[in-house]
């Protein structure tokens, strides 16, 4: 085996792909062959990092050099100076990373200090396309012991020991579900990982499937052992093309080494895996509508009972998880169901993984305990709200979700202490929203949302989201009325109640959570005709500020329809009823005297 | 790319792409559920569903037109009508819409005179709003057939555009 004196590590995630760092890779790649020392530097693409805030992201090793927002430019002297001469170039490292001209290690850093990873192990260390590194970081040890030590009722009893629950928003026990799926008696049953990502702005699972696609194939053909299966479907989203496509190298991987097919370890258990793509529904999350669109149809959900555990795929019992419920199972095979139960809480063990988005300086990927709080998440790993702005609001949830507001900042992230407080677990999305953030605006983007995805096959979830849309619609265009916000919580409560499925269920969620929370806001836009955070159009009134305006006219000559008029060198003044609120005014004016309220 | 069909047989061109999905369709015949990974196929081929290849897939796989349409219309990932030149997405997963994304979306309707959804009469752009694009580093986020651009600014627009009208 070939040794380096110094790896560089390329992040291949989305995020950093998005702003090129395939090209910095390349790159890295060329310079090291000009200075012909390309047997002692590895360059290797991994997953995500985390810290997606600062891609696109490289680390050096040893040194563990965190370089960020890398451009193709910068990579000449990183190898020149950094990987040659063996001096870190500190103009690109994080600053945290930085003290007193000592490079610390990641791990010290406020963003990963408080982070505990078990279902991002892998990403950002290893190679996703490499199987040869997945088994040398124990990859394929928790089904060698599974095949060659265990039956399969051990394998659930350490599952269910774990405590672990389902990471894609129900949070079912999911030994439990493993134990009725195995009691299922029938001649053939499916493994089925759920890899469709519903929520519209998180993005766990699509990092763990393009960061180590291997330990998701190898707890589904673990869950297929203890269950009885042997054939296994990722439902993934066509619309993650990295995903798909390391989960097909990653699949061909497993097959050429024997850890996927027939006879896998020389046991008499084979076990095989198939992509299917999903195509753009929402709902098809949700599992009985997933399992329609395996099976080739319209992905509408079915009512329950039956359960898939009984009556799945093709009428057989059928095991559904998560992706990042899977990504676990091998560090609690290999570990014990112990060791990951003594993480978290009481009835919430181990760690979740969030997309951390929004107004948040650390926009990223984290893990983190269960029982964290929700401040040590936005303010010591998020790093807080930037430009100095007011903290309103974290979602969880996504629209099946709620808001949480300050006075919540101090509670646990546990299944159940966010559900009592109107919000909810999900599968990770947590979106931070500032001063300038309205809340019946984000409460009309949510519903929106779900009106436009549901499947219309119940009467409350389709004509009542299209009911409540219309009416968020009025009251943002600042025709709403008291009795409306009284009429939005009652269609809420009856959609709830009819609804066939979990989009309708908690479709209102979003609205019912902040008019609870920012009645203020609602009563704001209904009587007084105002958006306090100024984001409703129709509710602003641009004005110019007699004292500020010099006169200078600029205004008036930017103007579309002629709305502004005054003698030059004294105070301009805008007609409202002319104004057709474009803005194009307020940015030209050179002495800010130009407001919008 | 550059498709170079050869004419062996009196100018009958051989499509390339019709067998690719031929080929597809054969292999899926006896693959359970096998409808709807041949439409992905089509679709990534042709760049929407056109309706002489469905009329194939109901024909060679024994499904329906009615059917076809059934679940070709239900997924917004297939089309049934052909798309512009230059599709342009942009992300409206929340971490983009709470930085600004629907100010993006509108000053391109505006731009290009175009409808979310749809295509500019000449065939240019088609104008398109998505989920998480997973750049939330970059919100607000848009997608120009491969080209990420992300931090932008409505007013950043007519100049990106540009890149791509005189094409
Ligand atoms: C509308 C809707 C959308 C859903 N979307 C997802 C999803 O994107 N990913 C997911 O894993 N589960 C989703 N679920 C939950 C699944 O139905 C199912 O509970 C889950 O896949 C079970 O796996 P787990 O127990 O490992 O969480 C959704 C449910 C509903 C009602
Ligand atoms: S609740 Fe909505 S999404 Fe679910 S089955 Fe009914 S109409 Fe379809
Ligand atoms: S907002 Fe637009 S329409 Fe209104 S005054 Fe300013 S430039 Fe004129
Ligand atoms: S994608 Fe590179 S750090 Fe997340
Ligand atoms: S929400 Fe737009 S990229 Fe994630």
């Amino acid at each position: 085996m070939a040794f380096y004196r110094s790896q560089v590590l390329v992040c291949g995630g989305t995020g950093c792909t998005s702003s090129d760092s395939m090209k910095i890779l390349e790159k890295f790649k060329e310079e090291v062959k000009k200075h012909n020392i390309e047997n002692e530097i590895e360059i290797v693409r991994t997953g995500c990092f985390g810290l997606c805030e600062l891609g696109p992201v490289v680390i050096v090793y040893p040194e563990g050099a965190f370089y960020s927002r890398v451009q193709i430019a910068d990579v000449e002297e990183i190898v020149a100076e950094h990987l040659v001469k063996g001096r870190p170039v500190t103009r690109l490292l994080y600053t945290e990373t930085i003290d007193e001209g000592r490079i610390k290690s990641l791990n010290e850093t406020g963003f990963y200090k408080k982070q505990e990873r078990i279902a991002l192990r892998n990403c950002g260390v290893i190679d996703p396309e490499n199987i040869d590194e997945y088994i040398a970081f124990d990859g394929y040890k928790a089904l060698a012991k599974v095949l060659t030590t265990m039956t399969p009722e051990q394998v659930i009893e350490e599952v269910k020991k774990s405590g672990l629950r389902g990471r894609g928003g129900g949070g079912f026990p999911t030994g439990l579900k493993w134990e009725l799926t195995a009691k299922s008696k029938a001649d053939q049953k499916y493994v089925v990982c759920n890899a469709d990502e519903g929520d519209p702005g998180a993005f766990m699972d699509r990092s763990i499937l393009e960061g180590d696609p291997h330990s998701v194939l190898e707890a589904m053909t673990i869950a297929g052992y203890a269950i009885g299966a042997n054939q296994g479907y990722i439902y993934v989203r066509a619309e993650y093309p990295i995903a798909v496509q390391r989960l097909k190298v990653a699949i061909k991987q497993a097959r050429e080494y024997g850890l996927l097919g027939k006879n896998i370890f020389g046991t008499d258990f084979s076990f095989d895996i198939e992509i299917r793509l999903g195509a753009g529904a929402f709902v098809c999350g949700e599992e009985t509508a997933l399992m329609n669109s395996i099976e080739g149809r319209r992905g509408m959900p079915n009512p329950k009972p039956p359960f898939p555990a009984q009556s799945g795929l093709w009428e057989k019992p059928t095991l559904i998880n998560n992706v990042e419920t899977y990504a676990n199972i091998p560090q609690i095979i290999v570990r014990g169901g112990e060791w990951f139960a003594s993480k978290g809480t009481e009835k919430s063990k181990g760690t979740k993984v969030f997309a951390l988005g929004g107004k948040i300086t650390n926009t990223g990927l984290v893990e983190v305990p269960m029982g964290i709080t929700l401040r040590e998440v936005i303010y010591e790993i998020g790093g807080g709200i930037p430009n100095g702005k007011k903290f309103k609001a974290v979602q969880t949830g996504g629209p099946s979700g709620g808001c949480l507001t300050a006075e919540h900042l101090d509670t646990p992230i546990e299944y159940d202490t966010l559900t009592a407080l109107g919000s909810m677990m999900g599968s990770g999305g947590m979106i931070v929203m500032d001063e300038d953030t309205c809340m019946v605006d984000v409460a009309r983007f949510y519903l929106d949302f779900t009106r436009d995805e549901s499947c219309g096959k119940c009467t409350p979830c389709r004509i009542g989201t299209k009911r409540m849309l219309e009416i968020l619609d009025r009251i943002v265009e600042g025709k709403g009325t008291l009795e409306d916000l009284d009429k939005l919580e009652e269609l809420g409560k009856q959609i709830k109640a009819a609804s066939l499925c979990g989009l309708g269920q908690t479709a209102p969620n979003p609205v019912l959570s902040t008019l609870k929370h920012f009645r203020d806001e609602y009563i704001a836009h209904v009587v007084d005709k105002k958006c306090p955070a100024g984001v409703c159009q129709a509710l602003l009134q641009y004005t110019i500020i007699e004292e500020k305006c010099k006169g200078c006219s600029l205004c008036a000559r930017q103007c579309p329809v002629n709305a502004i008029s005054g003698q030059v060198k004294s105070p301009f003044k805008i007609d409202q009823d002319k104004c057709i609120k474009c803005g194009a005014c307020l940015d030209k004016c050179p002495f800010k005297a130009i407001v919008k309220k | 790319m550059n498709q170079q069909n050869c004419c062996c047989c009196g100018g009958n061109h051989v499509d390339e792409r019709l067998e690719k999905v031929m080929k597809v369709i054969e292999e899926h015949k006896t693959v359970k559920g096998g409808l709807i990974p041949v439409l992905h196929e089509i679709q990534d081929t042709y760049g929407y569903l056109p309706e002489d290849i469905l009329k194939i897939v109901s024909k060679e796989l024994d499904i329906p037109m009615a059917e076809i349409f059934g679940v070709a219309s239900f997924y917004s990932y297939f089309s049934l009508e052909p798309k512009g030149e230059h599709i342009i997405r942009v992300c409206l997963g929340t971490a983009c819409y709470v930085k600004g994304a629907q100010g993006l979306i509108d000053r391109l309707s505006k731009e290009l005179n175009v409808e979310v959804g749809k295509t500019t009469e000449d065939g240019k752009f088609t104008l398109e709003a998505t989920r998480c694009l997973g750049a939330c580093g970059l919100a607000p986020v848009m997608v120009i057939g491969e080209k990420v651009y992300g931090r932008i600014t409505p007013d950043d627009i007519p100049n990106i555009l540009k890149e791509y009208q005189d094409k």
